[in-house]
């Protein structure tokens, strides 16, 4: 009988390892691969002959005279002027993640310590905005913004993420200043503070865990972001995920799929950084929503 | 907390989301209900030796000057909901009128922009959002068994495909599959056909981006499950193991009902996110193949010069609505619930 039971749970554990292994793979190869292939020239990293050239990049040696290059990472920094990319990405990310943040923790915070019904109210249309496709809103945007002249700013794209964003912030910070307990800005209160300085002193301080981790998403989706960026941008100040994308259709013309590569290599990098240093933050907020919501 | 201060404290996302969220659902309803302007025109006679000919030219200046007068454009009602690129009401009855059978009838349908898109849509999102659901269990199940020590390892590298902007995702996808990719080639060589090619036929399309979008939502159910996992009652295990369950039916009766509650989240915010596939049909440049609500709009808006709002109002509206219907099963259970706790 043991032996039988035992026979059964190592199948099960046999194919549950190689679901995970396969899975894995499937994951990490396509990051790979193109990390790798963002080094070779277009011959290797589109190799139908035999794709072991793009390992061993027999293109690349033949017309750079070395196995690797920085031929896409070149035309697409400099020639293309993907700097300029990344510099607004800087701007439009910072400031959309700092006030996302600021109106965020005001409003999480009112709806954490409020009894009332219309907080619930608030929250639900809080989620059913979070729904909306944001397409949906862009096309509303855009007659309005092309006739007060504030289409293609820097500043419009901001208010905008903000905006998208907040449901998300909003139900977020609210969850996690739920188990901040009541008693601590309460007895400040008692102490002769005013709700507002009650937040600022007693609350501001300990909810920092939560902050950082909704910061983290503020700054995934407007770091993310193609539809709002891709049409509510002029071309100078294009952010980097746009820019990706305009990349393939412009340069393909020309045969220097490369640069696409190179760009896109060159706009995860940071993410990857991201993920390697905040790991534990993103999974705890991804589930935050998840497990007490 | 005082009416007063809870006002003051939630004023600034408040009013952010009644601008930009509330506000353009309104503008969108507005435009949907105008359409263009005509181009004004106007006809001369020319008068030559054999007679006079009238021209037609177009007023550019008139033309301009109508649309910055009124940039909405003439007022149309619901016509652009029924027109042929969208509802198509009458092309609906005129086909349903000469159809031989609802094969038939179904395929003509898909000749019908709207209807195109919206059949992709719901494919999609019915299609991937159970997949990842499945997949995403049994891999958060799967690492799980792992030893502590290599699961880190195994979540960094599952985050990747979900934490990538969409649209780099799948244009690093797209490089793979395409005819010249790693993938691309390899199936060709597998299946010994050179000219098999997954950008050239529907079929192969549409499943090449239903396959991406499991890759890339796999992640999130997969996080949140494990999560889920951690959580798990120990000594309910116990006892499980104790009456003789094998893992397999602790798994059934214990494990997946504790997990009820995020398997509807979850469920929830795919739904939401499958429902809006935008990006990855640019990225593998499928317009030929295949049409999202989503992309939909944005082609209209990017109409050469002249986006075509009210089209593109008139989808919105129309998406929403689907979204709406999509959400209405759990909205319902969200205000029983609410008012079951206030009772």
């Amino acid at each position: 009988m043991a032996t039988k039971a035992e026979s059964r749970l190592s199948t099960l554990k046999v194919v549950s390892y190689a679901l995970v292994i396969v899975w894995l793979i499937i994951a990490a190869f396509p990051f790979l691969w193109t990390v790798w292939g963002s080094f070779k020239v277009q011959g290797d990293f589109f190799s139908k002959a035999d794709w072991t050239n793009a390992i061993y990049g027999v293109f690349t040696t033949r017309e750079t005279g070395s196995a690797f290059t920085l031929d896409g990472y070149r035309g697409a920094w400099i020639q293309e002027e993907f700097w300029r990319n990344v510099l607004n990405t800087s701007v439009i990310v910072f400031f959309t993640v700092i006030i996302s943040l600021t109106f965020g923790t005001l409003g999480g915070y009112a709806l954490a310590r409020s009894g009332f019904k219309y907080a619930f109210w608030i929250l639900m249309a809080a989620l059913i905005f979070r729904a909306m496709p944001h397409i949906t809103l862009v096309s509303g945007y855009m007659l309005p913004f092309f006739e007060w002249n504030i289409w293609g700013l820097k500043g419009t794209a901001i208010i905008v993420l903000v905006a998208i964003n907040q449901p998300f912030t909003l139900w977020m910070l609210h969850s996690f200043f739920k188990n901040i307990p009541k008693d601590m800005d309460e007895s400040a209160m008692v102490d002769g503070c005013t709700r507002f300085q009650a937040f600022w002193h007693v609350i501001v301080p300990v909810m920092w865990p939560g902050v950082i981790t909704t910061g983290l998403f503020s700054f995934l989706l407007a770091y993310n972001d193609y539809i709002v960026t891709n049409m509510l941008l002029s071309k100078p100040n294009e952010t980097m995920v746009p820019a990706v994308a305009s990349f393939l259709g412009s340069v393909q013309v020309q045969g220097n799929i490369m640069f696409a590569v190179a760009a896109a290599v060159s706009a995860t990098v940071p993410l990857f950084i991201m993920i390697l240093f905040f790991q534990r933050q993103i999974v705890s907020g991804l589930t935050a929503g998840a497990v007490k919501g | 907390m005082k009416h007063r201060t809870f006002f003051w404290f939630i004023l600034p996302t408040l009013s952010a989301m009644i601008l930009f969220i509330a506000l353009p659902i309104v503008s969108v309803f507005i435009q949907s209900l105008f359409v263009e302007h005509e181009q004004v025109l106007i006809v001369t006679e020319s008068c030559g030796p054999f007679g006079c000919t009238p021209t037609t030219t177009i007023d550019a200046e008139a033309t301009a000057q109508l649309r910055e007068e009124k940039p909405l454009g003439r007022f149309n009602g619901l016509g652009t909901y029924f027109d042929r690129s969208h509802l198509a009401i009458a092309e609906i009855g005129e086909i349903w009128r000469s159809t031989s059978g609802i094969g038939h009838f179904l395929a003509e349908i898909m000749d019908l922009k709207f209807y195109a898109a919206l059949v992709f849509t719901l494919t999609y999102t019915f299609v991937v959002t159970p997949l990842v659901l499945v997949f995403g269990m049994a891999i958060a199940v799967g690492v799980n068994n792992l030893p502590r020590a290599v699961r880190g390892l195994a979540i960094f590298i599952s985050l990747l495909p979900f934490l990538v902007p969409t649209i780099v995702g799948s244009m690093i996808l797209s490089w793979m599959v395409d005819g010249d990719g790693v993938i691309g080639a390899t199936l060709q060589s597998i299946f010994n056909d050179p000219s098999l090619s997954i950008k050239a036929s529907t079929p192969l399309m549409w499943i090449m981006l239903m396959v991406y979008g499991v890759w890339h939502t796999l992640p999130f159910s997969f996080i949140t499950f494990y999560a889920g996992l951690q959580t798990v009652p120990q000594d309910t295990l116990e006892a499980a193991r104790v009456d003789g369950a094998s893992k397999w039916q602790t798994m059934i009766s214990v494990v997946v009902p504790h997990l009820m509650p995020l398997v509807s989240f979850v469920t929830l915010m795919l739904l939401m996110d499958n429902f809006r596939v935008l990006e990855p049909l640019v990225s593998f440049q499928a317009e030929a193949h295949a049409q999202s609500l989503s992309t939909f709009i944005v082609s209209d808006l990017i109409e050469a010069g002249n986006p075509l709002y009210a089209s593109a109002g008139a989808t919105s509206i129309l998406t929403i609505i689907g979204v709406a219907i999509l959400l209405t099963p759990v909205l319902i259970r969200t205000w029983r619930d609410f008012n079951a706790k206030a009772h």
